[in-house]
């Protein structure tokens, strides 16, 4: 979908070049994340592609044409493009905002409003946002404006200039997984730059890593550049905790869950221990299969012989299978006893251990 | 008013009484003046403002010739402009357009200037061309500023046109001049008329395009948190 070939991009005044001879291809309907440190040129690189910065030399096709061939303002056009301050017009509304490009080419005003009200929807953006200023939004929804902008008139590629890297964890957490269900649905080919290493592993299809001068380090899956990192600086890049990081792209339903210490509500206050006993550890689940209540300590056992009249308490973390690995981890060593439950809807499927978890690092 | 007589009553409420037509004439002259001296100047302004934004190394230039028009005394380039254009309504409105040209092009160049550089990446990003990205994105931003200078422009206009009174022009300086020729109370009341209903214009002018700014720039009551 989209190849460069030995770009180049020397500033003026400058000796060094930004980027030095880079040569990509991304393919279509894929998440591809440039990352690096600053200066490794990866804003440039993405700025090249929709001409807001002008190569030097080498060449750049989009969808088979060279990018050169058409006026940049037309080129820009058929692309989405989201930065980091977003970049909202303040005098115009949201919905004029969101129909900048469909007004542009010349839509009509029924087809805009229908795309419009289309596009509130598909970022959920409540429609009563639409004749607000940006001024009157948070910033997650000034950003989720600012994507459903960038999509507007259905550009087959979108680029994305840090665009999470103004909000806080939470929201910009939640911008991912919209960004990641939206893309599900639109397959579009998308170019993002960040910085964060985490948020390229969670986002990209592939991940590029460009070090100084725009020179490409590695090109890979995230899973395939955490295993095998191409050189020291690709591994420092990653930073000694890739190996956790790595569990971030496996899914919980991966792994083979332990049952746990479950006992069921007819056990004594004997058989309770023993299977304490045999997890080494001061707590049981009280149920049977997948059908659990609660749990319960070893203290609440105290005077009682059977389990009959113990009150059980509520899981207070219930991860689901399609959770991440680095989810159960940081769930198993925050709960004290160093596992979490995995639930699936009600149905309890069984136990995480640290153990577990750390013999994927391994792997 | 120390010329007028002990006798006599500050203000001949009657001389006003007979001379409402004459100062609603001068009024309406006032304003006309006024209205040219700040539409031709805004115009004169922006285009000169293009100029300077589009070749950065005019700017300086430019601010400096308006800057020595706007020191220049009133007086002294209405006695150079009279050989020339004589005392007609025509060298009013050089004198007076010329004394807008600094306020007026210095706050469109800092209105413009002032528009985040984020948005304009945005709108070059979506496929903006310049010349629409002037019009539907950084003359609207730059309003409050632009307007800012307009107010300006247009008080003190309103203050400059009593001077032009002295070639025979004047609108409402028509009724000071001549009061300044009275050792009398119809003297101090022909000032006083003059004077006050200028303020007044002046007043009604600044207030009338504060409310044209809030009505042009609904969004700007919440621009700052915007960013």
């Amino acid at each position: 979908m989209i190849r460069l070939t030995e770009v180049t991009k020397t500033f003026p005044g400058t000796s060094k070049p930004a980027v030095d001879k880079l040569s990509l291809s991304i393919a279509e309907g894929e998440i591809v994340v440039l990352v690096g440190p600053s200066g490794c040129g990866k804003t440039t690189t993405l700025k090249m592609i929709n001409r807001l910065i002008e190569p030097t030399s080498g060449s750049i096709m989009l969808a088979g044409q060279d990018i050169l061939s058409m006026p940049a303002y037309e080129l820009r056009r058929g692309i989405g493009y989201v930065i980091q301050q977003i970049g909202l017009f303040p005098h115009k509304t949201i919905a004029a905002n969101i129909a900048t490009v469909p007004n542009l080419l010349g839509w009509s005003k029924d087809r805009t409003d229908a795309r419009v009200a289309e596009l509130a929807r598909l970022v959920e953006l409540s429609p009563e946002f639409l004749n607000r200023y940006p001024g009157e939004l948070s910033g997650g929804q000034r950003q989720r404006v600012g994507v459903a902008r960038a999509l507007a008139a259905d550009p087959p590629v979108l680029l994305m200039d840090e665009p999470f890297g103004a909000v806080d964890p939470i929201v910009r957490a939640n911008l991912q997984d919209e960004l990641l269900e939206l893309q599900s649905r639109l397959k579009k080919t998308i170019v993002l730059v960040t910085h964060d290493i985490d948020e390229a592993i969670k986002l990209g299809d592939r991940v590029a890593i460009l070090s100084e001068g725009g020179h490409l380090e590695q090109y890979d899956s995230p899973d395939q550049i955490l295993r095998n990192p191409a050189n020291g600086f690709v591994a420092d890049f990653l930073g000694s905790d890739r190996g956790i990081k790595r569990l971030s792209l496996i899914t919980i339903s991966e792994i083979k869950l332990d049952p746990g210490p479950v006992v069921p509500r007819s056990a004594t206050r004997q058989e309770a221990a023993a299977v304490m006993a045999r997890y080494d550890i001061g707590w049981a689940a009280i149920g049977d299969g997948t059908e659990v209540e609660g749990w319960f300590r070893a203290a609440d056992l105290e005077g009682r012989d059977t389990l009959e009249h113990v009150v059980a308490r509520e899981f207070q973390i219930r991860l689901s299978p399609t959770d991440s690995l680095r989810e159960a981890l940081d769930a198993a060593i925050t709960s004290h006893s160093g596992m979490a439950a995995i639930f699936d809807g009600d149905r309890y499927l069984g136990i995480a251990t640290v153990d577990d978890i750390s013999r994927e690092i391994v792997q | 008013m120390i010329f007028a007589q002990a006798d006599e009553p500050f203000v001949r409420w009657d001389w006003i009484g007979r001379n409402l037509d004459d100062l609603w004439a001068a009024t309406q002259e006032h304003i006309i003046l006024t209205a040219i001296a700040v539409g031709v100047g805004l115009v004169i302004s922006l285009a000169l403002s293009i100029v300077a934004l589009r070749w950065r190394k005019t700017y300086t230039p430019i601010t400096w010739v308006t800057g020595v028009l706007y020191t220049i005394p009133s007086l002294a380039l209405f006695a150079f402009l009279v050989p020339i254009t004589g005392l007609t309504r025509l060298t009013a409105e050089i004198g007076l357009v010329s004394y807008t040209l600094l306020i007026l092009i210095r706050n469109i160049v800092a209105g413009i200037d002032g528009v985040p550089g984020s948005v304009l990446e945005a709108a070059r990003g979506m496929g903006y061309t310049p010349r629409r990205m002037f019009i539907d994105i950084q003359l609207p931003l730059a309003m409050p500023v632009i307007i800012a200078g307009v107010r300006i422009a247009t008080v003190t206009t309103i203050g400059l046109v009593t001077i032009t009174a002295l070639i025979g022009q004047g609108g409402l300086g028509f009724f000071i001049l001549r009061g300044l020729q009275f050792f009398s109370a119809i003297g101090t009341t022909q000032i006083l008329a003059g004077t006050v209903l200028s303020v007044l214009l002046a007043v009604a002018a600044d207030l009338g395009l504060l409310g044209l700014e809030k009505l042009l720039t609904p969004w700007a009551k919440h621009k700052a948190a915007v960013g």
